[in-house]
């Protein structure tokens, strides 16, 4: 008895504790407030979330039964399908769901203030984030491991499951393009960050022919050696920088940059896979996850003070980064680390098929997105370290503050964010980088914050090698789902294109899998080439349409969710996905009318692709940007039509699962429920949980 | 005493590492041939691994 007793105070403790840092967070109003309260919320608010809604609806809602075996014992090939220590499950789980996503969405959302990003990443994950990767890997259990589009065709019907298809190619066409911006930005005129990124390829060719060849399966020794060569490239970029016949030759224009990004993730696509795809997925995952752990340790270590403000004045929708009113822009700007549909692809389909048992689900499907959420609180420290000031000089684009130095501290100092050019050439200097202005894209201005804390923490006054750090390490793990991406892409386009003609869905032949490729790089090219020539950055459109896509995917996920519930006959706690898909549909519709047609031709495409064509012909445009507006023009239409597809799928899919439960309320005939049959587990679960 | 404790924890903790990054998938997949596969012939280490990693990569592995 004594025991529960001092289990509910130490509860209540973490339940004040965590509400008393998000009460100070959100009410403070001084110069700067230290990093560590954003911890201790993040902390507190992920424990008593775990600890009492997660538990809550695995009992009552899920009701999860650890007798039951999970499609990795039943189908058990010592391969893909088998039941794998909970914590090595854990690992590969979250290794697959955080991305770059939750890093730089937060960074960019800081334009606003850091107090809407963080409480909607801490909000939006243990409601709706936690709640749609578990209970989609639940669904996906108790259904053989089948993806998100199989269920949904399975429970909704043909139009969910088109509609979940057509949905998951589009947002990865979006998604590369997107981070292929990224890239481009952090790599452009910066021939240290381009030498260093162009030697990690053979070094992970090199690894990938020791893993295959030479040591075959020998991952761990592969892997170490291959991540003391990416140190070693790091270092020999800052060479090549140094050197005045080498420097200009990687020096590379963004156009340049576009066109390697291409190229890659071509050759990644239609390459075998063991030759550079998997290699470099190795190297980035110990990586990333290294990376994040040191970053933890060093906030924690060194509790840094936070510069920007709560709240800034860009709420009204006139932010330098994106245009837009925090509602809704700051929900589309933060998905990863809050709610991602895109989460909804590993919880289904390959996460189930390791799963031990099905008890482990709300740890691992919980407790994974819960952890990525706190790498976006920890992307918004990096962000708030920084000098608001400098923060916004390295982040808004020359086409808003001007593209002379002078002219954007000028005009960053009359928002109230003072900055100096010598203060941006003596960070860019320390940072061994020509300049930092207008880097968007948040990759630079994450790699500065990240390398501030490091050599804060470390004692280590090498700045510009932890800024190339951290740059290496952004671009490698964007490159790895970059690739990983388009040789996915490839396959679901095939699956796609196959219904209209059937040989190109032949995954086995060599002529169309390069076809297949081609196209799908291509599509993606064309929006990243699009963003690449916009002056505006191209970021403060493709980041808007990333986030609605992958809302969208959200969306799509939580409506199969739902009408699983309601087939279960939980409809009462329907609402347990309903609610966060009630709050996404606003959002995701908002966002994209707004998108598409919003009069101000800052936010609407429409009203700016019309405004540009106006320009033109009116010959106001200045010589360089006439040049590219034909292009930015149809562009912008494209970018709408887009948007408004991704409004409709969703919408098409909130009503299909609606129609379902409805028929189901009045007695007639719907779908049945495609569970397996219950098979009885045989596995020791304690052999499973321990070190088996 | 001492010595054979932080023994056994440093090894349970290279079986882990070996474990979460996959460099012991063959030989818990030859286990598993033996076990429920008895007399077949397993595949070979290289074709175990690039069947794995093919496998891997024709799904989604890795988010945003």
């Amino acid at each position: 008895m004594p025991k529960t007793i001092l289990g509910k105070i130490l509860w209540l403790a973490i339940a004040i504790g965590g509400a008393s840092a998000i009460g100070g967070i959100a009410i403070h109003r001084g110069e700067s407030i230290n990093a560590i309260w954003f911890v201790a919320a993040a902390i507190c608010t992920y424990l008593v979330a775990y600890r009492f809604y997660s538990a809550w609806i695995c009992a009552k809602v899920l009701v999860l039964d650890e007798t039951r075996a999970t499609p990795a014992e039943r189908f058990n090939n010592g391969r893909d399908f088998m039941p794998t220590n909970r914590w090595v499950t854990f690992g590969h789980h979250f290794a697959a769901i955080a991305g770059p996503g939750p890093l730089i969405g937060p960074t960019l959302a800081m334009q606003f203030g850091y107090l809407p990003g963080t409480l909607w990443i801490l909000a939006g994950a243990v409601l709706g984030g936690c709640v749609q990767d578990m209970i989609i890997m639940f669904c996906s259990t108790r259904r053989d491991g089948r993806s998100l589009g199989q269920m949904a065709r399975d429970e909704l019907g043909p139009v969910g499951g088109w509609a979940a298809m057509i949905g998951t190619m589009l947002i990865m066409l979006i998604l590369i393009a997107v981070l292929g911006l990224v890239i481009v930005n952090a790599m452009k005129h910066s021939p240290w960050a381009t030498a260093t990124v162009l030697g990690t390829i053979p070094v992970a060719m090199l690894i990938g022919i020791y893993m295959r060849g030479i040591r075959p399966g020998r991952v761990l020794e592969g892997s170490l050696i291959g991540i003391a060569l990416l140190l070693v490239c790091v270092v020999g970029g800052g060479w090549v920088d140094h050197n005045e016949s080498l420097r200009g030759m990687f020096d590379w224009s963004g156009e340049s940059v576009a066109w390697f990004v291409m190229i890659y993730g071509f050759a990644a696509a239609t390459l075998p896979v063991w030759l550079l795809l998997a290699p470099r997925d190795y190297l980035s995952t110990f990586l990333k996850l290294g990376v994040v752990f040191l970053l933890a340790i060093s906030i924690l270590v060194l509790s840094p003070e936070m510069k920007m403000p709560a709240l800034t004045q860009f709420i009204d929708g006139t932010g330098p980064i994106f245009k837009g009113t925090l509602f809704p822009f700051v929900f589309i700007t933060i998905a990863c680390g809050a709610i991602s549909g895109f989460h909804s692809l590993v919880s289904s389909g390959t996460t189930p098929k390791l799963l031990p048992n099905e008890r482990d689900i709300r740890m691992i499907g919980y407790g994974s997105m819960a952890l990525e959420s706190f790498v976006g609180i920890m992307a918004v420290i990096a962000a708030c370290v920084l000098d608001p000031g400098v923060f916004f000089a390295i982040n808004s684009p020359a086409g808003v503050v001007g593209k002379e130095a002078a002219a954007a501290v000028a005009t960053i100092s009359s928002w109230g964010f003072p900055v100096t050019v010598e203060q941006m050439q003596m960070l860019a200097k320390e940072m061994g980088e020509k300049t930092l202005f207008a880097r968007t894209g948040g990759a630079p201005s994450l790699a500065v914050g990240m390398a501030t804390i490091f050599s804060n923490t470390f004692g280590n006054t090498l700045l510009s090698m932890w800024y190339h750090f951290a740059i290496m390490f952004e671009v490698l793990f964007i490159l790895t789902t970059l690739d990983a991406g388009t040789r996915v892409g490839r396959f679901m386009l095939q699956d796609i294109l196959k219904h209209l003609w059937k040989p190109i869905g032949n995954v086995s032949s060599y002529p169309m899998t390069v076809l297949s490729s081609l196209i799908f790089v291509a599509a993606w090219g064309y929006f990243l080439w699009q963003g690449v020539k916009d002056p505006l950055g191209g970021v403060n459109i493709l980041w808007p349409l990333f986030g609605i896509s992958n809302q969208l995917l959200a969306g799509i996920a939580l409506s199969v969710a739902t009408g699983i519930l309601i087939k279960m006959g939980k409809a009462p706690y329907a609402w347990v996905t309903g609610l966060p898909l009630t709050w996404l549909a606003i959002v995701c519709t908002t966002a994209a009318v707004e998108k598409v047609f919003s009069p101000n031709p800052a936010i609407g495409f429409l009203s700016g692709a019309a405004g540009m064509a106006e320009k033109l012909a009116a010959g106001t445009l200045p010589p360089d940007r006439a040049a590219v507006a034909p292009q930015l023009i149809i562009g912008q239409q494209i970018d709408a039509a887009l948007a408004l597809f991704f409004a409709i799928v969703l919408w098409v899919v909130i009503i299909d699962m609606v129609r379902m439960s409805l028929r189901m309320r009045s007695g007639k005939k719907v779908l049945p429920l495609s569970e397996s049959r219950y098979v009885r587990t045989q596995l020791d679960p304690n052999l499973v949980t321990s070190s088996h | 005493m001492i010595r054979t404790g932080l023994k056994q924890s440093l090894r349970q903790l290279w079986h882990y590492l070996r474990h979460v990054t996959g460099d012991d998938a063959y030989e818990r997949y030859i286990a598993h041939q033996e076990i429920a596969h008895a007399g077949e012939t397993p595949l070979s280490r290289q074709q175990f691994f690039k069947k794995r990693q093919d496998e891997k990569w024709s799904k989604v592995s890795r988010c945003c």
